[in-house]
């Protein structure tokens, strides 16, 4: 082991003996004084997690402006379109919503197949959409008397906000210009996906 | 009835199993009875089995194991790439090929191209009953 690790090398090299490192000054720890209280049972620590949470790992083939596949949901075979990857790990979608009525939404990336059709999205900003935006909006509770609770209950429609509206077009309107561009892609969007016969997926090219 | 497509030096073969699936080689040596060795411009030599082979119908002149620069000028001088590809065998393998690498848009534009021919078709057809029957 001496010979084959080349230790009379490094020694000759430092002239006799080995090299040596000097010991760093400890920095003197805080003089502790002793606990008043021992537990009777030695209690385990739980051990130390040091894991940071991310955003799921993307998919290679997913970039912004890939064209996915929704494939579970009310918006299931639909084609849209991916604009970029949330802090959550969803990818944030949009159809365009005048093209397939799927609106700035959501999506989880494992029920979404990618294709290699891609469409020009230098046009589109989505710095403000973050999962905050899509969250459920907390309501103030409302302190029910005793005779409110025999009166039907008032219909809460759910509008959706004008400003949420105005986003949707926002974004929107870059997309489908540079849809309009490539032939037949605005009526590829518009059309849902379905398996026919004889149509294999594991053999299908995306 | 008779064999048409003999096994001899020159005759093209398709590959059918294997890691070099789907390439078209050509018979330089017959080894024995079950076995031959083929070459091909973008392979090693080597010996196959013919159960792995089929018999095209083109063969090229060359003399048995001939080095790989006069296989390479015998097949270009036979016309060999050209000639397949525009044999029904070779057309159809291609086609095959280019369906399978079809993207989904690509299938999707298909379709679209499909119901506009028919459309045409049954339009050409429509009128040509009216005349028959006027």
């Amino acid at each position: 082991m001496y010979h084959k690790r080349g230790l009379w090398a490094i020694k000759a090299k430092n002239g006799g003996a080995f090299p040596k490192h000097e010991k760093k000054a400890a920095a003197a720890a805080p003089a502790e004084k002793p606990p008043k209280f021992y537990p009777a049972d030695d209690v385990k620590k739980p051990l130390v997690n040091k894991r940071k949470a991310r955003p799921t790992k993307l998919r290679a083939s997913i970039t912004p402006g890939t064209v996915l596949i929704i494939l579970a949901g009310r918006f299931k075979g639909k084609r849209v379109v991916f604009l970029k990857q949330l802090t959550s790990g969803l990818l944030l979608v949009t159809g365009p919503f005048k093209i397939n009525g799927v609106p700035l939404r959501r999506v989880n990336q494992s029920y979404v197949i990618a294709t290699s059709t891609k469409v020009d999205i230098s046009g589109v900003n989505v710095e403000k959409f973050d999962d905050k935006y899509f969250g459920k909006k907390v309501e103030k509770k409302k302190k029910k008397g005793e005779g409110e609770f025999f009166e039907a209950e008032k219909e809460e429609k759910n509008v959706l906000p004008q400003d949420k509206k105005d986003d949707q077009k926002s974004v929107d309107a870059a997309l489908i210009k540079s849809i309009e561009a490539v032939p037949d892609l605005k009526s590829y969007l518009g059309a849902r996906f379905s398996l026919k016969a004889g149509m294999k997926p594991h053999e299908l090219v995306f | 009835m008779p064999f048409k497509r003999y096994v001899e030096i020159g005759r093209i073969a398709l590959v059918n199993y294997g890691k070099d699936y789907g390439k078209l080689v050509v018979i330089v040596d017959v080894i024995d009875q079950n076995r031959a060795l083929v070459d091909a411009p973008d392979m090693v030599r080597g010996q196959i089995n013919f159960k792995r082979l089929t018999l095209t119908d083109i063969k090229i002149d060359i003399k048995r194991v001939p080095n790989k620069k006069t296989l390479i000028a015998a097949l270009e001088a036979a016309d060999v790439k050209n000639k397949w590809e525009s044999s029904s065998w070779g057309r159809k393998l291609i086609v095959q090929k280019k369906r399978a690498s079809l993207n989904d848009f690509d299938r999707f534009k298909i379709m679209l191209a499909k119901i506009k021919k028919a459309g045409v078709v049954r339009q050409e057809l429509a009128k040509l009953k009216k005349e028959t029957t006027a």
